[in-house]
């Protein structure tokens, strides 16, 4: 749709991120190298720069990172509450004040528009940290009895969606509750978590309470089956999630996995239609549908399709896709050439079972890794893009008649994450997410996240809760 | 005169609110402490496993949305049920466990305390571990904790009674329903309980007892893609790990064995291994943002 006025660039300076050229490993408070001398290459996903070279732990690093991490835990859990608590609300405060150079950082090295790290990520990083901060002297009140302890020392794996978000949730509650951390970050995006070691040498942290170790999948895999790792958190596909659930079978880890999703976004005929649209906008567009809990079924109720659908479509035509670092960008980059072609073999496959296939004009940058904003009409339940997660732009739109079968497509995955609901009747929002099995549901809006709110899967999508009180469970002896 | 023949009883399986023998038609010796005959328990096949499976399922609807108020009268009633035959129960337990008649009397009285323990948790749960989110927007939040669905129990091994009880209890107090495994040594407890479970109002499906060789009943139901969950009190090092394996491959949620005292008051963690957190979000609007007011 052509506008009279076009928007004019805005973007965000990257000055104020200054990349070195290389990093190493950050163990026991220190920048090291790789045992072995590897390292990788990040790139920025939008223009295929490379942005630094990355040393890339290998088993050895993670058995010298979880040594430090044991022995800086002995230290760290005698602490007082009170103590952990101040360390947390100073990096808390770190992150607010460095949050337009991580914002920038993350836009640089994930692919994400500047507008989503800036306004979504960074806040939410803070307030983790923020709420967790003030758990650490409280969990005497936190609903697990009289003392609890922490376990040891957690392994956690983190995925390139929303790098430092991510680590957030990780190692607030785990160090709040006194556990030492060694994270994996993900492959394609681990310069925020090497920056966030800087924090916490700002932030005076002890040595050892905070490991970081970049690399692939196989240090993430030597980091679950460490024999001294006491508790284990994933957050990642649904496939990787079963293979580690069976690394830590007959130990005495404890674990928890965020996994995949499939969520239905359920739309019923007396919506209100312009909110329900921006709603299923930001629940399949929002990080280019790079999020475990994307509303990537629309499943929306026969009589209202035509209308929906015209709405919808001229939306979609509005989405600008470009520089992500440009504060007009909604849609950025795909995180990396793998993953995009992930999407492109999906959708294809989509087209092939007959799927009809519709993105609105849209011109996609000559370098970088890109996917204009899909959706699919006439998918049925059967289809693979009905059933599988995409984890990219892509939209099935499904119809229903009755709330009924509404509630029963829903229920029709082998995931369990999230669900969206839009209707104006107060009494079918309760009763269908009383059906609903995810466990996450948002009524008249979507994709919203709260340190203080509990977030997390049924079924397929894995097990244990991150957020609230109920984030507290998975570093505790209960 | 001569002293009166008794009758003996039959034990069946307990599946879908009915009474089957097993489907492979195959029985096993079962011996008090002493290896003198008790009776022949039912030894259940991987096809009894996946008929409980069904009616586990089918029953979990029903139950999971019953009130609160509701399963906790059921499980109150459940206890009412096995006062009245402690008698029977005594005798079994003290056959099964080799205990004077005042041990096993004390092991039935504390597990049917434990019944009325839970009943009075089904309608007080949600309270203790649910509740409103303080969120920093616009938005009113709710997170309650819904049952699993279809729970395999393995029931501890060595007590028959009080601690198949006390992990088939809070299984249900919750609203999931549940495919027990009896005490392979000692099943006989177990398969009478379920003939109270059948008279105390309690739904069909909602608990199916089968005997037999534990790990072979207990192979196929990890695996089995239409259960949740898995609690393994009962098994050993081994058959755990091998089990918890075999539930990964649909995430079940796994309760590894822990050396547990069933004589103290349990906590809630049994009732809270097998619950989802589910969190609902609805916008509020910003009452009074601009001064408005209402």
């Amino acid at each position: 749709m052509a506008s009279a006025f076009e928007y004019a660039p805005a973007p965000e300076s990257r000055s104020v991120v200054d990349i070195a050229p290389s990093y190493g490993l950050f163990i026991d408070g220190e920048f090291t190298e790789a045992a072995d001398g590897k390292v990788f290459k990040t790139v920025s996903p939008s223009t295929e720069e490379v942005l630094s070279e990355i040393a890339q732990a290998g088993e050895a690093d993670v058995d010298r990172a979880v040594r430090a991490a044991r022995k800086a835990f002995e230290k760290w859990s005698a602490l007082p509450g009170s103590e952990r608590a101040k360390y947390l609300f100073r990096i808390a405060r770190i992150i607010q004040e460095r949050s337009r150079e991580l914002a920038v950082l993350e836009t640089l090295d994930n692919g994400k528009p500047i507008k989503e790290t800036r306004d979504a990520d960074l806040p939410l990083v803070a307030a983790h940290f923020f709420y967790y901060a003030g758990w650490a002297d409280k969990l005497d009140h936190a609903g697990f009895g009289a003392n609890p302890r922490p376990l040891g020392v957690a392994g956690q794996v983190i995925p390139w969606n929303f790098p430092l978000l991510m680590l957030a949730w990780k190692i607030a509650p785990a160090l709040a509750t006194g556990n030492t951390v060694v994270l994996k970050p993900a492959e394609t995006t681990p310069l925020s978590a090497l920056f966030f070691a800087d924090i916490c040498r700002q932030a005076g942290l002890p040595k050892g309470v905070v490991n970081i170790l970049p690399g692939y999948g196989d240090t993430g895999a030597a980091l679950v089956a460490h024999p001294d790792v006491n508790k284990v958190a994933f957050t990642g596909s649904t496939a990787v999630g079963k293979q580690i659930a069976r690394t830590v079978a007959g130990t005495s880890k404890k674990l928890t996995l965020e996994l995949g999703g499939k969520g239905a976004n359920i739309v019923f005929d007396d919506a209100p239609i312009d909110q329900a649209v921006e709603g299923i906008v930001n629940g399949i567009f929002f990080n280019q549908g790079q999020v475990c809990c994307a509303g990537s079924r629309l499943l929306v109720q026969e009589s209202i399709q035509d209308e929906l659908m015209d709405s919808l479509k001229r939306r979609l035509s509005t989405l600008r896709l470009g520089d992500p670092l440009d504060k007009n960008t909604d849609i950025g980059a795909i995180n990396s050439e793998e993953q995009l072609a992930r999407i492109t073999s999906l959708v294809e496959q989509g087209e092939a079972e007959g799927a009809e296939r519709w993105s609105p004009a849209c011109e996609l940058p000559s370098s970088g890794y890109w996917f204009a904003p899909t959706l699919f009409t006439n998918v049925t339940q059967a289809h693979t893009i009905a059933r599988d997660e995409i984890f990219g732009p892509v939209l099935s739109v499904l119809t229903f008649r009755t709330p009924d079968e509404a509630v029963a497509k829903a229920n029709n995955s082998q995931y369990g994450l999230s669900a969206g609901i839009w209707t104006e009747k107060g009494s079918r929002i309760l009763a269908v997410a009383n059906k609903l099995r995810a466990g996450v549901i948002w009524s008249n809006t979507f994709n919203k996240f709260d340190p203080t709110s509990p977030f997390g899967g049924y079924k397929e999508s894995g097990f244990g809760r991150e957020g609230g009180r109920h984030g507290l469970e998975a570093y505790l002896d209960v | 005169m001569s002293d009166r023949l008794s009758v003996f009883k039959t034990y069946k399986l307990y599946v879908g609110g009915k009474f089957p023998r097993s489907e492979s038609g195959r029985v096993y010796e079962v011996t008090d402490s002493k290896g003198n005959w008790l009776a022949n328990a039912p030894q259940s096949s991987r096809k009894d496993a996946r008929d409980a499976v069904v009616a586990a399922r089918k029953a979990f609807g029903g139950w999971a949305g019953a009130t609160a108020y509701n399963r906790g009268q059921i499980l109150y009633r459940i206890a009412e049920m096995l006062e009245g035959r402690k008698a029977q129960f005594v005798r079994e337990v003290a056959d099964a466990e080799g205990l004077s008649k005042s041990k096993a009397a004390d092991q039935v009285d504390a597990a049917i305390d434990r019944w009325v323990w839970y009943a009075g948790w089904t309608d007080k749960i949600a309270q203790v571990i649910g509740g409103a989110n303080p969120v920093a927007g616009p938005y009113f939040n709710l997170s309650s904790p819904e049952p699993t669905g279809v729970v395999v129990v393995l029931a501890p091994q060595e007590s028959s009674f009080l601690g198949l009880v006390s992990v088939v209890a809070p299984v249900i107090a919750t609203g999931n329903t549940a495919i027990v495994i009896a005490s392979e040594k000692s099943p006989l407890p177990a398969l009478s309980l379920g003939e109270v479970l059948a008279t105390s109002d309690l739904p069909g499906g909602v608990v199916n007892v089968l005997s037999g060789r534990t790990a072979e009943i207990a192979a196929p139901l990890a695996a089995h893609q239409d259960v949740n969950a898995i609690d393994l009190a009962g098994a050993d090092d081994v058959l755990a790990k091998e089990l918890e394996i075999a539930a990964a491959d649909n995430l079940k949620r796994v309760l590894r064995p822990q050396p547990v005292d069933y004589a103290t008051v349990p906590g809630i963690d049994r009732m809270t291994a097998f619950l989802e957190t589910k969190t609902v979000w609805h916008p509020t609007g910003s009452l009074g943002a601009s001064g408005s007011s209402y």
